[in-house]
């Protein structure tokens, strides 16, 4: 099946050709962070975990979301989301390479990975979260891979596949739960000391990982003679209208428990990220424009008028990606560490080298997702061809 | 003062030494009943032994001086690099300037704020506000930071002593996170440039790897006190939590300590005397 990927247009090599290039210029970078250390990016003492773990934790939320076309079809029987149940594994597939990269060139020490399995330490959260991650990988590839195989053939998927397809949907959950635990369980990071930080996570991950797979949907209309189909893209942007009110609101559970409380260790951390804090405001006009974004995105998707309009549906999804992605990438991460334990403020920026290793995994991520969908949609083309 | 921690001190290497005197022969009677030849672990002579290692520091005796002192003492005995030191071009050259940010430490001064920021107090006594409180690892007993290793790098001693094994540490910083008392520094870079005099009784790290203080084990071992404690004239005891009977335990009785972030749960085992 794979020789698909190599018979391709013109702008299909322009494109591999273009990723090639970004993760080359991401390549040569991390070559000078892996001699140098970590030592080029804005990171700190202060700020021990920066760009890569926030895109880290984003894309784990792209992975899970993709489980919200899984469910309606293989719990539901829903038709409508047959077509795009392959793209949503495969979204799964290329978020979760995105997402092991960005733990790898998040290391001091890459070469020492393999002692977390070397030393399996079960207290240890990340040790779950190396399982779900790796486990739901493996889940979405040999599913996927095994049933546009079928599909191509024209038989039914081998049986196996179905009691796979029911295991990922706890995995789907898991992925994004432990990533969360690994922040919502340590005692002194009153920002991520929340209950609701899993339920906030997964929230935000079936509106971002959805509202990704609509726009995905225009560009393979648009790039490809396979229609995904508008029917499937407006239940799937009903979804993301529900999944994202429900972001919405636990922020506000969130930010009325720490302003009405009035805890100082818990309030200093959305203090800085809304307002400041003691006159640092450096993810102030990110923070207003991300709620701004999902606000906006959650307005346009209730109201049906504007939910149906086709050249408004894939920039909305833009709103609500690009939303989700600032408050996790930038302020999720951030917000935890400033004020540092000690309540100094130390603030946090990604430098020029961090940003391009940063594009550069996730041009990774886009290689194999593109290799993957073309497969998927020439499949079917074959197929109804 | 100086009388009674020399006693305690003689207390503690008398019971060591009854222990000593008892190792060998256990280790003999059980590699006897297996009769395999096991490595046998026992402790050197002389060395100084808890079940539970904690340190009281005195708040009132503590001045800049004696301060700096201890600082100075502890971070060139382990290595620790000195951001504002001038490298050696010859031996370093092209060497990056430095992001202080990025600092290692392993024991600093802090304002009572910073140390206690759950104790903040718009009427705090004005002699607290510029006194100089030194923090550390608190080589917790729940230590959050031994938790979430995911290689056991960061690990806890039988004695309650949280050590690192820098060659196991993949530098992941999930420790970092999980300290609730910025314990922890990571070695952004190779430290090496900004170490003024190598000293060779304690290694230095690489890139890549998370470093904190690790109460010097390597002088305990040894029979001697940790560096912070000899620089600190007297400002700093360390010794048994558990012994009732110890130096320490007698200061925790006879004065009035806390202890940073207590709330928490992850028990400290450093001691402020107010």
């Amino acid at each position: 099946m794979l020789e698909i990927a190599i018979k391709g247009s013109k702008n299909y090599w322009l494109w591999i050709v273009f990723l090639l290039a970004v993760i080359g210029a991401g390549a040569i970078v991390y070559i000078d962070q892996f001699t140098n250390g970590l030592m080029i990016t804005g990171m700190s003492r202060d700020v021990s975990w920066g760009f890569y773990i926030a895109n880290f934790t984003y894309l784990v939320g792209v992975a899970a979301g993709g489980v919200m076309v899984v469910i309606p079809f293989y719990l539901h029987d829903y038709e409508k989301f047959h077509r795009i149940t392959i793209l949503g594994e495969f979204l799964a597939v290329g978020a979760l390479i995105m997402c092991l990269l960005f733990i790898v060139v998040d290391l001091g020490q890459p070469i020492r990975m393999l002692n977390v399995l070397l030393y399996p330490s079960p207290k240890s959260i990340l040790f779950y979260d190396m399982l779900v991650l790796n486990g739901y990988l493996f889940l979405n590839i040999v599913v996927g891979w095994k049933v546009l195989e079928a599909e191509r053939n024209q038989v039914e998927p081998v049986w196996w596949t179905k009691p796979l397809v029911y295991l990922s949907i706890p995995f789907a959950i898991g992925i994004h739960t432990v990533t969360a635990y690994l922040y919502c369980g340590l005692p002194g990071r009153g920002f991520w000391l929340t209950a609701i930080l899993a339920p906030r996570f997964l929230a935000s991950a079936f509106a971002a990982g959805p509202a990704f797979l609509i726009i995905l949907c225009y560009i393979i209309k648009k790039f490809t003679k396979f229609d995904p189909g508008w029917d499937a893209m407006q239940t799937l942007s009903k979804i993301v209208c529900y999944a994202i009110i429900a972001n919405l609101f636990f922020f506000l559970c969130e930010v009325f428990v720490v302003y009405y409380s009035n805890i100082p260790g818990h309030k200093a951390h959305i203090q800085y990220l809304l307002f400041g804090y003691h006159g640092y405001t450096q993810l102030v006009p990110w923070m207003w424009t991300s709620l701004t974004l999902m606000g906006t995105g959650a307005v346009f998707l209730l109201i049906p008028q504007l939910r149906n309009n086709k050249t408004l549906l894939p920039v909305t999804c833009a709103m609500i990606v690009i939303g989700a992605w600032i408050d996790k990438g930038l302020g999720m991460i951030s917000g935890g560490f400033v004020p540092s334990p000690l309540h100094h403020v130390t603030e946090y920026a990604p430098t020029g080298p961090e940003i391009t290793i940063t594009l550069a995994v996730y041009a990774t991520g886009f290689l194999v997702l593109t290799i993957l969908y073309k497969l998927a949609t020439q499949v079917k083309e074959e197929v109804r061809g | 003062m100086m009388k009674k921690s020399k006693r305690s001190f003689l207390k503690v290497a008398g019971i060591a030494a009854i222990g000593l005197g008892a190792f060998p022969a256990i280790h003999f009677a059980s590699s006897d009943s297996h009769g395999t030849a096991h490595a046998v672990k026992s402790p050197n002579e002389g060395a100084l032994l808890a079940h539970r290692w904690g340190m009281v520091i005195d708040t009132n005796k503590i001045t800049d001086e004696v301060a700096e002192n201890i600082v100075t003492a502890c971070h060139k005995a382990h290595n620790v690099p000195d951001f504002n030191f001038e490298v050696d071009e010859e031996k370093y050259p092209n060497t990056r300037p430095v992001n202080h940010k990025q600092e290692v430490k392993w024991i600093w001064e802090e304002g009572f704020h910073y140390a206690f920021p759950d104790k903040e107090d718009e009427f705090l006594a004005e002699r607290f506000h510029d006194l100089p409180f030194l923090v550390t690892c608190n080589h917790c007993k729940n230590a959050p930071c031994v938790k979430a290793c995911p290689t056991g790098a960061t690990f806890k001693r039988e004695d309650g002593i949280v050590l690192m094994d820098f060659h196991r540490c993949i530098g992941c910083r999930f420790c970092m996170a999980a300290c609730p008392y910025g314990s922890r520094s990571f070695n952004f870079r190779d430290p090496r440039p900004f170490i003024e005099e190598t000293d060779l009784k304690f290694p230095t790290r690489s890139k890549g790897v998370v470093e904190k203080c690790n109460l010097c084990a390597e002088r305990l071992t040894k029979g001697e006190q940790p560096h912070c404690v000899e620089a600190s004239e007297g400002a700093i005891v360390v010794g048994d939590l558990e012994d009732p009977e110890s130096e320490i335990r007698v200061l925790l009785n006879e004065h009035y300590t806390i202890r940073r972030k207590q709330s928490l749960g992850t028990e400290p085992s450093v001691y402020y005397i107010m």
